[in-house]
């Protein structure tokens, strides 16, 4: 299978890019790793006139902890994420999320901001940035006058937006990224107390998520929940964050019952559609025992107990 | 486009339009046919080849991504004209049936032996997580790695 034809450029900088993007970002798609953008062109789902070769570009392959955050540049691989110190001591959610996504093959060359940029339903980083209230850094040519400071919760640092994932995330392959923009990081917040879990459901390795669930839990000097992320995979229209589950938790002591409590909240928030990998009950009844797995094993994590 | 690119030790220039596919320079362009296709959907792996030592499935990659990068294909894993370890190891225990993917098979073998010279059972069916082998013969794979890890191990401490 062949895509349509495209020009290919693969600029060496950082600048380079960002003066094409805001020449002809309409016509360009960005290629990172290449590992959906590549299938889809080769159906001719996507068929972009200019396509964007990042992986020359230098220093956007870190992941690297300071002021508060933990950031994911552009070229982190998903192995990368399986690989890293600073992922496996600060934050428990991304650990446990990495080595399910795809296979180990495409884990070498797909990249985590670029799946939260292709925003497939189905795509497992995107609920795991929803639970941790990750922020992604876009950053442009025109920098800051091109958009209005301030405006839905975007902040304005440099030539950059720095955009809550939520409001990044619009509806499925739909982002707030605009055309001359780039995703060069994405921001995860770091905590004192906190721990995480993904559950996945696949038929098989290199599958999409038949159900996933992300939790993240931190917890207060008292042992009470002071801040709780749940979302979900592949079992509604967009990642869903389960906003009620997680208000829920806060100000709680961790426990079955809580825990129990806020799977019922997600089993009924959930939208899935009955297909190949199962019926809609099904997923349903999977995403509550999920849930209340994944918030168990965040929450041991969180007091100590690594598992 | 004019792009170079080292394929088993050797620089290989020529031209190629942007949309070829890697696994197809390899094949039509160089004529080295040991890599295969297989789902041509980066689902079987048995495209693979190593990226400057990294295992990707060339059926996902464009050729113009490898300019000025080295490629190893399965026919790069011969040393000095004999068997690598891990040839010799699938020919010993039986490590392929139809042949199909085990060009993919031995270089993710390798890989993996390069980064870790122990793998467990697990870890190496771990590694081949992302190639099939329609003849599910998995378990003589499995063996055939472990073979060839322990004979690299033993010819690194003669």
């Amino acid at each position: 299978m062949y895509p349509a034809k495209f020009d290919y450029l693969a600029p060496e900088s950082l600048e380079e890019t960002l003066s094409i993007l805001a020449e002809r970002g309409d016509e360009v798609k960005i290629l990172a790793g290449g590992q959906s953008l590549i299938p889809m062109m080769k159906l001719r789902f996507a068929r972009p006139s200019t396509l964007l070769d990042i992986n020359r570009l230098p220093g956007l392959d870190k992941i690297e902890s300071s002021n508060g955050h933990v950031t994911v540049g552009a070229l982190v691989r998903h192995n990368d994420v399986v690989r890293s110190d600073v992922i496996s001591s600060e934050n428990a959610l991304m650990a446990s999320a990495a080595p399910w996504v795809a296979d180990p093959i495409v884990r070498n060359l797909g990249t985590v901001c670029g799946s939260v940029a292709h925003h497939d339903p189905e795509g497992d980083w995107a609920s795991v940035m929803l639970a941790l209230g990750a922020e992604v850094v876009a950053t442009s040519k025109e920098g800051t006058e091109h958009f209005h400071p301030g405006a839905d919760g975007e902040r304005i640092t440099g030539g950059s937006r720095v955009i809550p994932i939520d409001r990044f995330l619009v509806d499925m392959f739909t982002t707030s990224l605009h055309p001359s923009e780039i995703i060069t990081e994405i921001r995860v917040p770091r905590y004192e107390r906190g721990g995480g879990n993904y559950q996945k459901l696949e038929r098989k390795i290199g599958d999409y998520a038949t159900v996933g669930v992300a939790a993240h839990l931190e917890l207060d000097d008292q042992d009470k929940i002071s801040k709780a992320g749940l979302a979900l995979t592949s079992v509604a229209s967009s990642n869903l964050k389960v906003t009620e589950a997680e208000q829920m938790l806060v100000g709680e002591s961790p426990g079955e019952e809580l825990f129990a409590e806020a799977a019922k909240v997600a089993r009924d928030a959930c939208e899935p559609a009955s297909d190949v990998r199962g019926s809609a009950e099904y997923k349903r009844h999977v995403v509550e025992v999920y849930t209340r797995r994944a918030l168990a094993e965040a929450s041991q994590i969180a007091q100590g107990g690594e598992s | 486009m004019n792009i170079t690119v080292n394929v088993n030790g050797t620089d290989h220039t020529a031209d190629v339009e942007p949309r070829r596919l890697l696994v197809d320079f390899i094949r039509s362009t160089l004529k080295l046919t040991g890599t295969h296709i297989g789902c041509d959907t980066t689902s079987c792996g048995v495209c693979t080849v190593l990226l400057d030592g990294t295992p990707v499935k060339s059926c996902t990659v464009f050729a113009v991504q490898a300019n000025g990068r080295s490629i190893t294909t399965v026919e790069g894993l011969k040393q000095n004209g004999q068997l690598s370890p891990i040839q010799e190891a699938f020919k010993e225990h039986h490590g392929l049936q139809c042949g199909f993917c085990t060009p993919a098979m031995m270089l993710v073998g390798s890989a993996l032996i390069e980064e870790n010279p122990d793998p467990s059972d697990d870890d190496v069916r771990w590694a081949i997580s992302g190639n099939l082998c329609r003849c599910t013969g998995y378990m003589n794979i499995v063996k055939s790695i472990q073979a060839a890890a322990a004979a690299t191990r033993e010819g690194a401490s003669a």
